[in-house]
């Protein structure tokens, strides 16, 4: 009886993510014969629409589950979320290789995309950094995920020197993560004229960096949930049993980091001397995304871990995920180029919207056909418990 | 090499010369590194 | 604990970013003046009619595609528009406290411009002549330099799938290197351009303040504005009036994200320092609880191992005294069935 609705709804969503997938690909198709004035409705003032403010600058900030768990873990020594890494990295990886992906959609000339690079680095730019860092980080994405494909394809040599390399990895990825979430955020630094003051601080990029953190960690949570509920049956007895420790500490962390941001967040608003647009409509939206989104879901983590309440956690980790994407469309979007007459001003199309949507549905099968066949959820029985904790520094001693 | 006229030829130069001084760096903490600890003790594996 | 110290460590990391940038932004005290002797143009929007001839003559000078309606047409300008990929430079007619008046847009060129410190391939190029120069050749089309443009200028051909470009005036690059006036100064029929070297323009525009000052209001936009730019302007009524923000500020795109960007070295510096820290830490920890552990296994062990022995050498004590006392029986039995012996025997 219960396999037979688990199956119901495993079609239900082979049949809807089959639908946007063709959806998609009509998309695509429009978008690389009538450019981007065909789908898209950015114009000369609104350059940058909803594949940056959603595929780019979301999807990064989300993806920084990766970093946070693999610190937490490795050099942090907290070996009780050890279960959670290979989760966090593997959808960081698809995450950042996703976010490239739709970035191919987004520039005009996407073949180019290595140009900044290898044929002619502006290094002045916000934007070398962050394209910098990425490919960095993506890399070393992709060599931490290995060791689970190697496992799975039984090449234990390999993995082991990959394993070895651990600590320095993950190091490498918390410094080009700061690099790269910080830049975004600084990304707006160079248009103090477009973006409402609200938002535009000179601390644009702690600010950006801070949230990816608690970004990061909500995601792990949130993420873990919707695991938990539909591929129970992958996970391995570590796994489960650890879930809930993971579920409180990063519960936990997540708030006193949100904490700190709400702080840093009105102590910018008062050494920019803008706490007077705060009686304005944006003023209205402002407090909507720092209360609402942050200070609210801060407070919800903090009863949550405090009374072991895992439900409340649970829906705390989708608020702020939604808190982070309202932040993120704020500032892309909503408080940029606050100035132009609403005639001006920008709103997604449809098609855009579709493109959007398509990519996170290949993030979810992509994820779904990789969890269901390498040890993500479990440990492979053949590679022992706990050995792959970091030898110092890689390279053996 | 040319004189610099705007701040933007200075930073673009002082910029080239800083990312490959962090790839420099990144390589040398590594070094360091294994240079600190290679006289410690082997690792037991547990 | 560990966790106390884990978010304590992020807070530090937070601090010092801050501090660190603040620190980048007070240190850029190098000063750049700009190429000597580049051109720019003063436009003095008093005396601007709003004849679009401006705007023919940078089409043709250009080859941009003619537009739907002809440039004499002048009923174009009951609507604002802005620079596009079709037209490099546009004229708008704006209602004023001093009645109708015209102001024609295009590329500023600015001293220290926004598009080029934005573009991550180098694609644009300030030249010697003051001009602002875009390079097709490398352009990813990421569109960063129309998001950094204060002066919403440059124009992307949206509608081209397979190779989008930026469009933007580029004061005639071309004619001023051969001497010659950029196509719109030539076609001005009212002289409300100057084409010259920037600062001669600037002197002409202090010496028409000055001599007529109720006709101009006592400000040069460009002179300063996001840095200065290549073309200033004149007006008679205060910019906003004219579709020119007044509250752009004076730093310009390079100063503006210098601090983010000298931060970046200094994570990539300080990072490993506190992070190997961090690490050494939570090791030793580690080394010193599988250390107690050990020892209280040991412990442990010992004192069963002590137990034990106690605990048979009592049981072997018990088994002597017991045996002792076993043998004694035995002996007294013997004894007293030996005494018993003899008178059995004297019995029978």
């Amino acid at each position: 009886m219960s396999q037979d609705t688990a199956a119901g709804k495993g079609n239900l969503f082979n049949i809807i993510s089959g639908i946007i997938i063709l959806a998609g690909l009509v998309v695509t198709f429009l978008r690389f014969t009538q450019g981007l004035g065909g789908v898209t409705n950015l114009d000369n003032n609104n350059p940058w629409g909803v594949w940056i403010g959603f595929d780019l600058l979301c999807g990064v900030a989300l993806a920084a589950g990766g970093y946070t768990t693999s610190a937490a873990c490795y050099i942090f020594g907290l070996k009780r979320f050890h279960s959670a890494v290979r989760p966090a990295i593997l959808t960081a990886f698809l995450g950042y290789a996703f976010v490239v992906f739709a970035l191919h959609y987004d520039v005009g000339r996407p073949w180019r995309l290595p140009y900044p690079i290898f044929v002619s680095p502006g290094t002045t730019s916000l934007l070398f950094e962050v394209g910098l860092c990425v490919f960095l980080y993506v890399s070393v994405l992709f060599i931490e995920f290995t060791p689970a494909a190697f496992e799975w394809l039984g090449f234990k040599k390999i993995r082991k020197v990959v394993v070895k390399l651990t600590l320095a990895l993950t190091i490498m990825g918390v410094i080009l993560s700061t690099m790269h979430q910080s830049s975004l955020g600084a990304l707006f630094t160079i248009a103090p004229s477009k973006l409402h003051p609200l938002w535009y601080s000179t601390y644009l990029p702690v600010y950006f960096f801070i949230s990816s953190i608690f970004a990061g960690m909500s995601m792990v949570i949130f993420e873990g949930t919707l695991s938990h509920h539909y591929m129970h049956g992958l996970m391995d007895k570590t796994h489960l049993d650890e879930a809930d420790g993971v579920v409180l500490g990063f519960a936990r962390g997540a708030s006193m980091v949100m904490m700190g941001y709400v702080f840093i967040k009105i102590i910018g608003l008062v050494s920019d001397g803008t706490w007077q647009y705060l009686s304005s409509g944006y003023g209205l939206l402002f407090l909507t995304e720092l209360l609402c989104f942050v200070a609210l879901p801060a407070m919800l983590y903090g009863i949550g871990s405090r009374e072991k309440n895992l439900k409340l956690i649970r829906w705390t980790s989708l608020l702020t995920v939604l808190g982070i994407v309202f932040n993120r469309f704020n500032i892309s979007m909503v408080a940029f180029n606050y100035q132009l007459p609403s005639s001006q001003r920008y709103f997604p199309s449809l098609m855009e919207i579709v493109i959007s949507i398509f990519v996170v549905t290949l993030i979810v099968t992509v994820f779904r056909f990789i969890t269901t066949r390498m040890p993500i959820f479990y440990e492979h029985p053949e590679y022992a418990e706990h050995e792959e904790e970091p030898a110092a520094h890689g390279h053996g001693h | 090499m040319d004189a610099i006229y705007t701040l933007h030829d200075f930073m673009l130069n002082s910029k080239n010369w800083i990312y490959i001084l962090m790839g420099l760096g990144l390589i040398m903490y590594v070094c360091w590194w294994l240079f600190l600890t290679s006289r410690d003790e082997p690792k037991r594996i547990t | 604990m560990q966790r106390r110290k884990f978010l304590g460590l992020l807070g530090a990391a937070g601090l010092m970013t801050t501090a660190v940038a603040g620190q980048a932004q007070a240190a850029g005290s190098k000063h750049f003046e700009g190429y000597p002797d580049s051109f720019g143009v003063l436009h003095d929007t008093t005396r601007c009619i709003g004849c679009r001839k401006c705007e023919a003559a940078c089409n043709t000078v250009n080859k941009l595609p003619k537009p739907d309606k002809p440039f004499d047409d002048l009923k174009v300008l009951e609507t604002e528009r802005r620079t596009t990929d079709t037209a490099y430079t546009v004229v708008n007619k704006y209602e004023t406290s001093k009645g109708l008046k015209f102001r024609k847009i295009q590329c500023n060129h600015c001293l220290e411009p926004a598009c080029a410190s934005a573009c991550f391939v180098k694609a644009f190029t300030k030249n010697p002549t003051g001009s602002v120069t875009y390079d097709e050749s490398v352009c990813v089309g990421c569109r960063y330099c129309m998001v950094a443009c204060s002066f919403n200028i440059p124009a992307y051909t949206y509608n081209d799938p397979i190779t989008p470009k930026i469009m933007k005036c580029t004061m005639c690059q071309p004619l001023i290197a051969e001497g010659k006036l950029p196509g719109c100064v030539e076609a001005c029929p009212k002289e409300a351009l100057t084409f010259g070297k920037r600062v001669d323009l600037i002197k002409v525009a202090r010496e028409r303040i000055r001599q007529y000052p109720d006709r101009y209001v006592d400000q040069i936009y460009g002179e300063r504005e996001m840095g200065g730019t290549a073309w200033i302007y004149l007006n008679g009524v205060p910019s906003p009036e004219v579709g020119m923000r007044d509250d752009l500020g004076v730093a310009s795109a390079p100063e503006l994200t210098g601090g983010a960007l000298a931060t970046v070295p200094m994570i990539v510096g300080l990072w490993p320092v506190l992070l190997t820290g961090i690490y050494a830490v939570s090791k030793r920890k580690d080394k010193i609880a599988k250390e107690e552990k050990r020892q209280a296994v040991t412990a442990a062990l010992t004192k069963a191992a002590a137990d034990a022995e106690v605990k048979l050498s009592a049981a072997l004590t018990k088994a002597e005294v017991e045996n002792k006392k076993q043998i004694e029986v035995a002996v007294k039995k013997a004894v007293e069935e030996s005494a018993k012996q003899p008178k059995t025997e004297g019995e029978a």
